[in-house]
């Protein structure tokens, strides 16, 4: 069994903090949320404290925050319809470009790991994938009209250009450009939740990704690419995603976000119920039919619903979660 | 607001007499729990967005489709709309949702849906109120604050 410890408790925003977002070399972080403000927290001695506030890049409540894969650039998504990009090229933090076209509600953005391309995603039901122009420019390369519905949460495979999305629809898909007429498409539909998912999560090798649902399962995809060995039918030469897990009967209400770190293998959920719980694969694991096992159920992890878990991306075990009470949490875990 | 009502002539039903307090709920020793007549009294006086009745005037709330979990911090509120395909569904299970989010103390999860079989988009409508994004980019519209703000003043 393991256990969470709670490092330090911070009075992230006012109202709801919808997420945190770990810069890429695990010493700083940044959150943001209803109060339409993003923070940059860093560790001062043995404290967390806030180092910069970011005020008035957005109208409406930040949905999400992340950092370039090179660190040197913040994304904001915005209820206000656009999405900011900070960098702090004069010294200090601020606001350089502003990604617009979405209709209404961005809710999620994401970086390629080559920094060059951006996703983002909203409830006008599309995902924008933009490309890094030149300084401060950014042009938008495809829209993308696959779901039906609200469009949650957009996430990159961790080494090749292939994007995720999930939404309200109770679909995941992913898409890639075709190297012959640079055109981007979805390229899978990965259908099994039976209610909105809420965000998802690629695994090290970006061949498994784990999504989570307000149907309160969490299910674990696997690639399985053109003539594999599993004999797994694949048609038009795409790899197929199929559900070879699904966690149920461990959450009690909608799980909103999920991460699955990179360094350890350990999943962490954050959950409608204010629990985070924690999960590892079994070592006896069939890739084919893993098992995962609960480590740890952290009751009242805090008073209210959780939004976010973020694994240090160092590997360290420091977990970061935020909640509708406005708090952000720092927690060690330990096996 | 120039749109005809969806129904233009609803039944009208009589209103509850008031809770009666008890000796108990006087005492200011005993801890008094939540209760699902206590829910209903946040809820009955809400207006109907469309007509100049109460939702318990229109059974839309009742007493009986109400229940509270207090151990486990839950809140369950079942609203019937007056005929199946009400367009105001939505926006009448919002102004609940909002009225028990600004009078519960913040522990409370709370759902609101639509009792079962009483409406043709009845998944649709619990899908979007049960969808706290949504709720929250909602609230952040000015015009429908404005609309609910009607509807649950008294």
């Amino acid at each position: 069994m393991g256990k969470l410890e709670l490092l330090q408790t911070l009075n992230g925003h006012k109202g709801i903090a919808w997420n945190v977002s770990w810069h890429p070399q695990g010493q700083v972080f940044a959150s943001c949320g209803e109060d339409k403000i993003i923070k940059l927290w860093s560790k001062e001695g043995q404290e967390w404290t806030v180092k910069t506030v970011l005020v008035d890049g957005h109208q409406r409540t930040i949905r999400e925050v992340t950092w370039s894969p090179c660190g040197n650039f913040l994304a904001s998504a915005s209820f206000d319809a656009t999405t900011a990009i900070w960098d702090k090229k004069s010294g200090q933090f601020e606001c350089n470009a502003t990604l617009e076209g979405h209709e209404n509600e961005v809710k999620s953005v994401a970086w390629s790991p080559s920094g060059q391309l951006l996703a983002t995603c909203g409830r006008d039901k599309s995902v924008w994938v933009w490309e890094v122009a030149g300084e401060d420019e950014y042009e938008c390369e495809a829209v993308l009209n696959a779901h039906n519905q609200d469009v949650k949460k957009v996430a990159w495979h961790p080494s090749l250009d292939i994007l995720a999305s999930a939404s309200y629809d109770n679909t995941v898909k992913m898409y890639k450009e075709d190297s012959l007429d640079s055109d981007w498409s979805c390229i899978a539909t990965l259908q099994s939740h039976e209610s909105t998912v809420w965000s998802l999560a690629f695994d090290k090798t970006g061949d498994r990704l784990a999504t989570c649902s307000d149907d309160r399962t969490v299910k674990i995809w696997k690639e399985y690419k053109p003539d594999n060995q599993e004999g797994v039918i694949v048609n038009d030469r795409e790899s197929v995603w199929k559900c070879i897990c699904t966690l149920s009967g461990y959450h009690t209400r909608c799980v909103y976000d999920i991460t699955w770190c990179h360094e350890t293998g350990l999943i962490a959920t954050a959950c409608g119920d204010d629990i985070i719980r924690i999960f590892k694969e079994s070592d006896d694991s069939d890739p084919n039919a893993p098992t995962f096992e609960l480590l740890c159920t952290q009751l009242n992890a805090h008073s209210q619903d959780v939004n976010c878990v973020a694994w240090n991306p160092t590997g360290n075990e420091e977990l970061l979660s935020c909640s509708d009470d406005g708090e952000i949490k720092i927690w060690k875990f330990s096996e | 607001m120039t749109k005809i009502a969806d129904n233009v002539n609803p039944h009208i039903y009589e209103k509850e007499s008031e809770r009666e307090i008890t000796l108990e709920e006087h005492d200011e020793n005993i801890v008094d729990e939540f209760d699902e007549r206590e829910i209903f009294d946040l809820i009955r006086n809400i207006n109907d967005p469309e007509h100049p009745l109460t939702l318990e005037e229109l059974r839309v709330v009742e007493e009986k489709n109400i229940s509270v979990d207090n151990k486990e911090n839950v809140v369950h509120v079942n609203f019937t709309p007056t005929i199946p395909h009400c367009s105001m569904a939505t926006l009448i299970g919002l102004s609940i949702r909002v009225q028990l989010l600004r009078a519960l103390p913040s522990r409370f999860k709370v759902t609101v849906q639509v009792s079962e079989g009483t409406h043709v988009s009845e998944h649709a409508v619990n899908k979007q109120l049960a969808d706290k994004e949504r709720v929250a980019a909602a609230l952040e519209n000015n015009n429908l604050v404005q609309i609910i703000n009607q509807c649950v003043a008294t």
